[in-house]
């Protein structure tokens, strides 16, 4: 009997290959979005996991200066020479041909060498690792991206993490001139019975309580958190398709269910086989799935470590590796998935009572309590949608409001529709048109599942679209503030640098240097960087708050300036003061500093390098007229002889920054045209079920003397008009996601606050292409009608029902 | 208490704290460090045994003190060792060892290439401590001077004073430290043939000279607090740059002082035969004879299971032309250092014609 009951279910599937091939898809694809983008984040995490354990599986004390500056070598041998058993360890990244480059320079005598990968304490160890002419210890796959840059000789070892370099102490100093100079010492397990208190040996440094090392993961989680949604918001609309599908499969199968039942099969056998068939079929199309999210996440990672390394200084490698977690998370997310979406169609069957009219009814009416029930839905989302915007902070509240936001404005949609629908009827004064208003909103309840998927598809193309494109307007304007000198140089030594400044004097309009030091910040790294007194900066500097006589101030040292990252996250906004090494400066200005992950504060030159007397003053901007930079570059390296590879122009650095914000945004664009797409394949799919269905509608239009082609031509507007109603309703909701987003997530993952702007040209263009995509997906029923032969009409009447 | 510190002490030996890393050992061997390690040969290390290009070689001649109480670059591997027999107020025999050890990383007698390596170890009846410090050369951490002053140090332990014959030694651990005053009360004894110490019957040698006769009083802390000392300490110096024949496996090494005021200092170089050894006998006054391959007898009559090796921990020391036959036993049978190399150094009494104290060491035990 379960047999025949078996084969019975699953000879729908092979008279409806296409429904089949749409689940499958459906399921498919909204598992491998997620999964691709769980990927990316694994791989993510894990190399976060990996720098952080750079030196050691577990974090140690740590002594430093203050505010983290480097310190001498001659204090690690003090403290070793008091019995504080420390090692040095200096740290920096350096710009490779290769992209950048972590170097952390150790010492193998102090550091237990445990504390490396195991990978790189082994053999990759030997003499020959210690010396000036000692090699790198690198991943594998940092060492082929690195292959061909002007680097000491690289020993590949895996375990190590990525974009990270060990190199013997000396090595390391030279690659970052920072030569007898340490960025902090570690302090060892098992310190001897007796020495003195630091304060004693070493008066200016502090011991730091061991650090968890999850910085990378704490600044990058907004990005993740990012990532996380949107394939999350993509799997809710795969869902919609696998909702649809399994809806028509259902109802389509009712006749089926009844005949069985009736013929014997208890309805717990029956749930138990439809329930089996649904579990095989989720099972195929995750692991499809999981093997598309690996081509998606492939595909996108090296973007996605362009992205980390630009924006966050991260280390990610451009690879991914498999990882069985993530086979078993998409596999469990698609059988959870499918379940969710078949809930409501095995309870209709679980209750099917046994004489029920066994007809499909993809097309009756909706009943009013369920649109009440959905509207009360609706609304109760967009109150908690607010509610979460008025009280809620932090990234997750963030998301929290998006997702109950688009959550309400699919539900939302049926009934805007129904209700355009009815004003359309009472409108309309000739009878077809009646019809036409009447049959749309009968159909309704077949389409409006893909239509929600369409919706929240353009509504997050839009929502981003406007995000990226604000972005990128506020990005360039902003860029051409910042960057006003015309080259930038950077001198080789101290000595070098006073020679460059003696060699500019009267080919330029002014030198300005760029000095700086990385420093602490609120707790934070950060970096403090000294600005001249010159009108470029007055002219230009992208302040978003300020306080009267700024500038001059700022040069009198009265105060300093600190970036848009560091205002929002520590409350330094003027009026307030910030902590510094010795110095506790008010609050002049805050300028915008799009695209930098560090907190900055910028103090006058002078100050700087009162306070910093370390400081490197290697760097400057050279203010020049625009005909002159090409021979003032020419100069530069001919008679002064600065390598062409210290001297940089504006367009350059502008050209680079861009790059990197577009590579921000790859992802972000990618996964919407995905989503996007399977929203398309959604009506697609939806609309083709229907048709099917649609002969008993048809039939008695074409008797009472409608043209089949007429009909057809109406069958075509009917997919336009709603697709192009979706889209109307999806601009708002959209423009709401990129205000969410600019003004509130933005804030709270990148630090930065950004203006709103309207591209009515990119809505037109996406209009365009949703109502290109419903007309697509309803030509081929359509131009079925139209060449139906009348026969088959006729045998709608003929067969009774 | 007792039995709970040994059991803590394992368990430290066990976790590691202690325990040469493994993953230390290739950085190890590439050091070079300094002893006779079997293993390591029989791995085809280019080690000890091999000889290299680039480095000085001894040669016999005067020593140049005290320019040569201070370190010689130029050669691969250098020592400074002093152990000490000590006696608490209440009886109680100690032992102390401190060493530093210098091995040039590659030849050229350059500051930076120089690897620097401390041990130190306090043993009791029933306890031995030990500890290890690493030191780059030329940052200042470790390092010897010979001139002027003499210091020899790495991190907080030192052996210093105003000249090589009374010198403060300094050292400690998580758990155990010592300061100790040494005062020569003899003359520097050269080893061999006036300080030129032959290794094999290939020839391979090193420079040795010793300081068998300091007087030493000072301080142990013990996890149960400060101990009065005084005894005797005996310093060896040694520098070569090819120690070793390449068949031979490690050596067992004796310096005793006898109750008579004589001392003897003797090893013996196992190899695949029946050993090459050498012994100097010196005289309460200082005066050394040395006696050649064969003269010195060294016969394991037991041993003792320590850190998972089979050690001899009683020996018979023969040297018939000075009709010495003596017995000498460990002190603390798990005097094991399980240090980068491990051995087994620690005090022994002795029995028979002679009687007195003296050190036991031996390498190559894997």
């Amino acid at each position: 009997m379960r047999r025949a009951a078996l084969h019975a279910l699953l000879s729908h599937w092979r008279r409806r290959p296409f429904q089949l091939l749409t689940l499958v898809l459906g399921l498919a694809t909204a598992t491998a979005l997620w999964s691709g983008v769980q990927a990316i984040n694994a791989e993510a995490r894990d190399s976060y996991d990996r720098a952080a354990s750079a030196l050691g599986p577990a974090p140690r004390a740590t002594i430093t200066t203050p505010d983290r500056t480097p310190m001498d070598m001659a204090q690690f041998i003090a403290l070793r020479r008091a019995g504080w058993l420390v090692s040095p360890v200096v740290e920096g990244t350096i710009a490779t041909q290769g992209g950048p480059l972590r170097i952390i320079g150790i010492d193998p005598f102090t550091l237990p060498l445990a504390d490396l990968p195991s990978g790189a304490g082994d053999d990759a160890l030997t003499a020959s690792f210690i010396g000036d002419t000692g090699p790198l210890i690198v991943a594998p796959e940092t060492a082929a991206r690195l292959a061909g840059a002007v680097l000491p000789p690289l020993i590949a070892r895996q375990g190590v993490a990525p974009s990270l370099a060990y190199a013997d102490l000396p090595v390391a100093q030279a690659l970052l001139e920072m030569t007898g100079r340490i960025s902090r010492l570690v302090v060892l397990d098992r310190q001897p019975l007796r020495r003195p208190a630091l304060s004693d040996v070493a008066p200016g440094l502090v011991l730091n309580a061991p650090e968890d090392g999850t910085d990378m993961a704490g600044l990058t989680d907004s990005f993740h958190l990012n990532l996380t949604a949107f394939g999350l918001l993509s799997f809710a609309v795969g869902l919609f398709i696998v909702r649809g599908t399994i809806g028509l499969a259902f109802e389509q199968r009712r006749p089926v269910f009844r005949t069985l039942r009736a013929l014997g099969l208890p309805a717990r056998s029956l749930l138990a086989l439809l329930l089996g068939e649904l579990l095989v079929l989720a099972l195929l199309s995750g692991a499809l799935g999981i093997a598309l999210g690996y081509l998606v996440a492939s595909a996108l990672i090296p973007d996605v470590a362009a992205t980390l390394r630009g924006l966050y200084g991260a280390s990610v490698e451009g690879t991914l590796s498999i990882r069985p977690i993530w086979w078993a998370s998409g596999l469990a997310i698609a059988v959870l998935g499918t379940g969710l979406a078949a809930i409501s169609s095995l309870w209709q069957v679980a209750r099917l009572p046994l004489l029920a009219p066994a007809q499909p009814r993809a097309w009756a009416r909706a009943s009013e309590s369920a649109l009440a029930w959905q509207g009360g839905a609706a609304v109760f989302l967009a109150l908690l949608s607010a509610a979460t915007l008025t009280f809620g902070s932090g990234l997750i509240a963030a998301f929290v409001m998006l997702g109950a936001l688009l959550i309400a404005a699919a539900l939302a949609l049926p009934l805007v529709l129904y209700a355009v629908m009815a004003l359309g009827a009472r409108l309309a004064r000739a009878p077809l048109v009646q019809w036409f208003w009447a049959d749309t909103r009968q159909q309704l309840p077949g389409l409006s599942l893909a239509l929600m998927a369409l919706l929240l598809a353009l509504a997050a193309n839009i929502g981003v679209g406007t995000m990226v494109s604000s972005f990128r307007l506020t990005f360039t304007g902003w860029l051409d503030q910042r960057l006003a000198s015309e080259l930038y140089v950077t001198a080789e030594t101290d000595a070098q640098a006073r020679a460059l400044q003696t060699f500019l004097t009267g080919k330029t309009e002014a030198v300005l240097p760029i000095w700086h030091i990385d420093a602490t910040l609120a707790g934070q790294p950060g970096e403090i960087y000294g600005v001249a007194d010159h009108l470029t900066y007055r002219d230009n500097w992208p302040l978003i708050a300020r306080t009267p006589d700024l500038w001059d101030r700022l040069a009198r040292g009265e105060g300093v300036l600190v970036n848009e990252q560091l205002a929002r996250r520590a409350g330094l906004w003027p009026g307030a003061n910030v902590a510094l090494r010795d110095w506790n400066p008010p609050v002049l200005g805050v300028y915008s500093d799009y695209g930098n992950p560090l907190g900055q504060v910028l103090v006058g030159i002078d100050s700087l390098v009162a306070r910093y007397p370390e400081v490197e003053r290697l760097q400057f901007g050279l203010r020049v007229a625009p005909g002159q930079i090409d021979g003032l570059r020419d100069a530069l390296i001919a008679d002064f002889g600065l390598p062409a590879d210290r001297i940089v122009d504006q367009t350059s650095i502008k050209a680079f920054s861009l790059g990197v914000f577009e590579r921000t945004f790859t992802v972000s664009r990618a996964l919407n045209v995905l989503t996007l797409s399977v929203a398309g394949f959604a009506i697609l799919t939806s609309l083709l079920t229907l048709a099917a269905m649609r002969l008993p509608q048809l039939a008695p239009v074409w008797a009472l003397g409608v043209a089949r082609r007429r009909l057809a031509r109406l069958e075509l507007l009917r997919a336009l008009v709603l697709a192009g109603l979706t889209f109307v309703c999806a601009v708002p909701v959209g423009l709401l996601l990129a205000w969410v987003l600019l003004a509130v997530i933005n804030v709270e993952a990148f630090g930065w606050r950004l203006p709103l702007f309207l591209f009515p040209r990119d809505w037109l263009w996406l209009g365009l292409l949703s109502l290109l995509a419903a007309g697509a997906a309803a030509l081929f029923p359509a131009v079925r009608i139209a060449r139906m032969p009348p026969a088959r009409l006729l045998q709608v009447f003929a067969h009774e029902r | 208490m007792n039995g709970k510190r040994q059991r803590s002490l394992r368990r430290r030996t066990l976790r590691g704290g202690y325990l040469p890393d493994q993953r230390w050992r290739g950085l190890v061997l590439a050091l070079g460090l300094v002893f006779w390690a079997g293993g390591v040969l029989a791995q085809g290390f280019a080690g000890l045994g091999a000889r290299e290009d680039g480095y000085a070689q001894v040669a016999p001649g005067a020593f140049d003190f005290p320019a040569d109480h201070g370190a010689h670059p130029g050669f691969r591997i250098e020592w400074w060792y002093i152990t000490a027999n000590l006696t608490g107020e209440d009886g109680t025999e100690y032992g102390v060892q401190w060493t530093l050890f210098r091995s040039a990383l590659r030849p050229g007698g350059m500051v930076d290439q120089q690897a620097w390596m401390g041990h130190a170890a306090l043993t009791t009846p029933d306890r031995h401590f030990v500890a290890e410090r690493l030191g780059r050369g030329g940052t200042g951490q470790a390092g010897v001077s010979g001139e002027e002053v003499f210091s020899a140090w790495i991190d907080e332990w030192a052996m210093a004073g105003r000249d090589i014959g009374t010198v403060d030694l300094v050292a400690q651990g998580p758990d155990f430290a010592y300061e100790l005053r040494l005062a020569a009360e003899g003359p520097l004894v050269a080893q061999g043939k006036a300080g030129f110490s032959v290794k094999s019957a290939s020839g391979q040698a090193s420079r040795y000279y010793s300081q068998p006769f300091y007087g030493v009083d000072g301080v142990l802390t013990l996890p149960e607090g400060p101990v009065a000392v005084t005894g005797q300490a005996w310093l060896d110096r040694e520098w070569s740059s090819q120690l070793l024949d390449a068949d031979q496996s490690g050596w067992d090494w004796v310096s005793l002082h006898f109750d008579s005021g004589a001392k003897l200092m003797g090893f013996v170089l196992r190899d695949g035969g029946g050993g090459f050894t050498s012994a100097t006998w010196i005289a309460p006054d200082g005066t050394p004879t040395p006696y050649g391959d064969g003269d010195l007898t060294m016969t394991p009559l037991e041993r003792h299971r320590v850190a998972e090796r089979d050690v001899p921990v009683v020996w018979r020391v023969e040297l018939p032309a000075r009709a010495v036959d003596v017995t000498i036993t460990a002190m603390n049978r798990d005097a094991w250092m399980p240090t980068l190399v491990p051995y087994w150094e620690g005090p022994v009494t002795i029995k028979g014609s002679h009687q007195g104290r003296g050190y036991l060491e031996m390498t190559g035990y894997d």
